[in-house]
C-alpha cells in the first residue's frame, strides 16, 4: 500500500473525530460509560505502544529496559515530558556505550 | 480587534510551538526508521497534528496492515479528541459559522485545546488561529528535522532518540496513574499484557498495530464498567 494513501487515510479520520464534535455534536456525552470509557482510552494506548516497544528501540533489550525503570521514577517524581524524554535518551546513550 | 487576539493567541502559544519541536522530532525519527522521507513526514504532521496518532500510524504503515487497521488506529488513538472537542464546542457561540467550526477542527489539540478552554467566555476564533500559526508549523519543522538528522546520525544515537518519544508518553501515564490508582491498574494491565502477547507464540503473529487497537478497547472497556467516572471527574 502506498504510503501517501496510509497519510491520507490518517488524516481524514483525525480530522473527523475533531470536527464532527464541533459541527453536529452540540451537546456533551451522558453516558457514563462512554464517558468513562473515553478517559481511560488514552492512557491505555499509550501504555501498550510503550511497552515493550521501548526495549526495541537498540540492538538488545538492556538499554530500553534502563529507560524504562529511570523514566517511571523521574515521572513518578513528578519531572515533565521534555525532562523525561531527555533521561531516557541519556540512558539509552549511556548503557550502549558501557555495556 | 480580531487582530489584536490573533497576536494575543500567536505569543501565549509560543512556548506551545517550541515544545512541538522537540516532540515532533522524535515522531521524526521514528518515520526515519521505516524508512519515511522528509516531504512524507512533512506531510503526516502538518495533516495530523498528533503525537501518539502518528506514531501509531507510522507502525500501521511500517506493517503495511491495510486501511482498516489504519482507520481503525486512528479512531482509537485519537478517540481524546472526539471528547476535548466535545468540550471545545461548549466553548464556542451557538452562532459561530460553520468555515471558523471547521477551521477550528483541525488543530484541536492537548495543548491547544488547553489554551482555547482556558479563555473567558466565548472562544474568539481569531485567538485560536493565532495559536495555531505559532504551533503547528513547529511541528511539521520538527518532524523534517528530525528525519534529515537521523539519515545523518549512527545507530545507537538514532536509538537514543527514539527513546525520547516513550520517555514523553512515560510522563503523561505515569503522573496520571499516580493521581489515579484505577489509570495506574490499566497502565500496569497494559504493560503486562502487551508484553505477554509478544512473547506468547499464538499472539505473535498479530500485528503490533491490531494488538494496540484490541488491548486499548478491552482494558478500557473493563475500567469503564468497573470503575465508572463520575460526571464531575471524567
Amino acid at each position: 500500500m502506498n504510503t501517501y494513501i496510509y497519510i491520507l487515510v490518517m488524516a481524514l479520520v483525525t480530522y473527523s473525530i475533531r470536527v464532527l464534535p464541533l459541527t453536529l455534536i452540540r451537546k456533551p456525552i451522558k453516558s457514563v460509560f462512554i464517558r468513562s470509557f473515553l478517559y481511560y482510552v488514552p492512557y491505555v494506548t499509550l501504555a501498550v505502544m510503550t511497552f515493550p516497544a521501548i526495549m526495541q528501540t537498540a540492538d538488545s533489550f538492556i538499554p530500553g529496559l534502563f529507560a524504562l525503570i529511570v523514566g517511571v521514577i523521574c515521572a513518578w517524581w513528578g519531572l515533565g515530558l521534555f525532562p523525561v524524554s531527555v533521561i531516557c535518551c541519556i540512558m539509552v546513550l549511556l548503557v550502549q556505550l558501557f555495556c | 480587534m480580531n487582530k489584536k487576539f490573533f497576536l494575543k493567541g500567536f505569543k501565549d502559544a509560543i512556548p506551545v510551538g517550541l515544545g512541538y519541536l522537540a516532540v515532533s522530532f522524535s515522531l521524526g525519527i521514528a518515520c526515519q526508521r521505516i524508512g519515511m522521507n522528509p516531504f512524507q513526514g512533512f506531510l503526516i504532521s502538518i495533516l495530523n497534528n498528533a503525537s501518539a496518532g502518528e506514531y501509531a500510524g507510522i507502525k500501521v504503515i511500517e506493517e503495511n496492515a491495510g486501511i482498516i487497521t489504519m482507520i481503525a488506529m486512528m479512531i482509537v488513538a485519537n478517540v481524546r479528541y472526539l471528547l476535548m472537542s466535545c468540550a471545545l464546542s461548549q466553548k464556542l457561540s451557538p452562532d459561530l459559522k460553520l468555515g471558523h467550526r471547521l477551521l477550528i477542527g483541525f488543530d484541536v489539540t492537548d495543548e491547544l485545546f488547553g489554551l482555547a478552554v482556558s479563555c473567558d467566555g466565548y472562544l474568539k476564533p481569531a485567538y485560536f488561529y493565532g495559536a495555531m500559526c505559532s504551533s503547528v508549523p513547529f511541528w511539521a519543522v520538527g518532524t523534517v528535522l528530525g528525519i534529515i538528522v537521523g539519515n545523518l546520525l549512527p545507530q545507537y544515537i538514532v536509538s537514543g532518540f527514539s527513546v525520547m518519544l516513550y520517555g514523553m508518553f512515560l510522563a503523561i501515564i505515569i503522573p496520571a496513574g499516580k493521581k489515579d490508582k484505577v489509570v495506574l491498574g490499566c497502565v500496569v494491565s497494559a504493560f503486562i499484557l502487551s508484553g505477554l502477547m509478544e512473547v506468547i507464540p499464538v499472539f505473535s503473529g498479530i500485528s503490533s498495530g491490531f494488538k494496540i487497537i484490541i488491548l486499548t478497547l478491552i482494558i478500557s472497556a473493563v475500567a469503564a464498567v468497573c470503575f465508572p467516572k463520575k460526571e464531575e471527574e471524567a
